[in-house]
């Protein structure tokens, strides 16, 4: 095994662990909406995406048409565009169109966050190690949570609903921290998403996330322009 | 209409949003603007993401507020991602029982 594939696993641990509480959620939600066990880890096995997973459970429990599904999908899962075009730009020589054909589908908001945080460019290796974990992680929970359901105390599914965002904590707090520009482009999106949420209610929360993320970050690189160093880092 | 129908229309169209820039936008993007666009990207669709969901993701916002109050405190202080992340649910699991 390559040590990029191993440090890949290793960067995926807390990913996986967020993926399992988060997955356990999904897989109880699925099975109320009257899916099996097996379709529920199917989703979760094709999809590995939380928010657009639970958005495709509700058209599938209402009878949608499949219109209706391409439009929720694309709604809520078109931030996942802007990622891959952010993350093409730091691909490592290795990264030749067949291994990008199969790393894209494993471009979830966790494993962008990580592979954009590191600072040398990624390998097809260091990405699919990453992806091996996440992806038994997001499967296993979501299994457990359809089977086993409601046998976990409340208190700890509770208490295990804020890992994923936790995370995303740890890793926006430490560059916001030192420098005023991510530090703006933090606080707009932020300042945004909370006005789409108690304001303009109207607003999808797939929609509000992507308005919000796209005027935070041209306010913030039109302000402060980045310069090919800080790019590379 | 079948399950399976709706699950690979699901699959398929998540997979085409991932994959058509990931595999087509190989060059590098020249504009200044917009590689400082895709520079805050990341940041600014995480905190959107987190903000405000993260009070509701405990089920009961005094315990959401303990446990992001430990997630920045930590992040700050430049903790591991898993050691953030875990103490975070920790400090929502003890304010559970202390409210």
């Amino acid at each position: 095994m390559s040590s990029a594939f191993t440090r890949g696993m290793s960067h995926g641990i807390p990913i996986c662990l967020g993926y399992l509480s988060v997955s356990f959620g999904f897989g109880i939600l699925a099975v109320r909406a009257g899916l099996s066990p097996f379709q529920s880890a199917a989703i979760s096995a094709t999809n590995l995406t939380s928010a657009g997973q639970l958005g495709g459970v509700e058209v599938i429990r209402h009878a949608g048409t499949l219109i209706e599904m391409i439009l929720v999908q694309l709604t809520i899962n078109i931030r996942y565009s802007l990622m891959a075009l952010s993350l093409s730009q730091k691909l490592d020589k290795k990264f030749t169109f067949p291994h990008r054909l199969a790393a894209s589908y494993g471009i979830t908001d966790e494993i962008f966050a990580v592979c954009s945080a590191q600072k040398e460019k990624i390998t097809p290796a260091y990405m699919y190690g990453m992806i091996l974990v996440a992806f038994l992680g997001w499967v296993t929970g979501t299994i457990i949570g359809a089977a086993a359901g409601s046998l976990l105390p409340e208190a700890v599914t509770n208490a295990m609903g804020i890992v994923l965002y936790g995370m995303f904590l740890a890793i926006i707090v430490p560059p916001a921290k030192k420098q005023k520009s991510v530090l703006l482009a933090v606080i707009a999106a932020a300042a945004i998403s909370i006005l789409f949420h108690y304001v303009f209610t109207a607003v999808s929360s797939g929609f509000a996330v992507i308005i919000s993320a796209v005027v935070a970050s041209a306010a913030a690189a039109a302000l402060f322009p980045v310069s090919e160093k800080e790019d590379e880092e | 209409m079948s399950t399976a129908v709706y699950i690979a229309v699901m699959a398929g169209v998540t997979y085409l949003i991932r994959m058509i820039p990931f595999a087509f936008f190989g060059r590098k993007i020249k504009s200044r603007f917009f590689r400082s666009f895709l520079y805050y990207i990341p940041y600014a669709v995480l905190s959107a993401m987190t903000l405000p969901a993260i009070f509701y993701s405990t089920g009961n916002i005094y315990t959401a507020i303990a446990g992001t109050a430990v997630a920045v405190a930590l992040a700050f202080f430049e903790m591991p991602l898993i050691v953030v992340a875990i103490a975070a649910a920790g400090a929502a699991f003890v304010a559970g029982f202390l409210l």
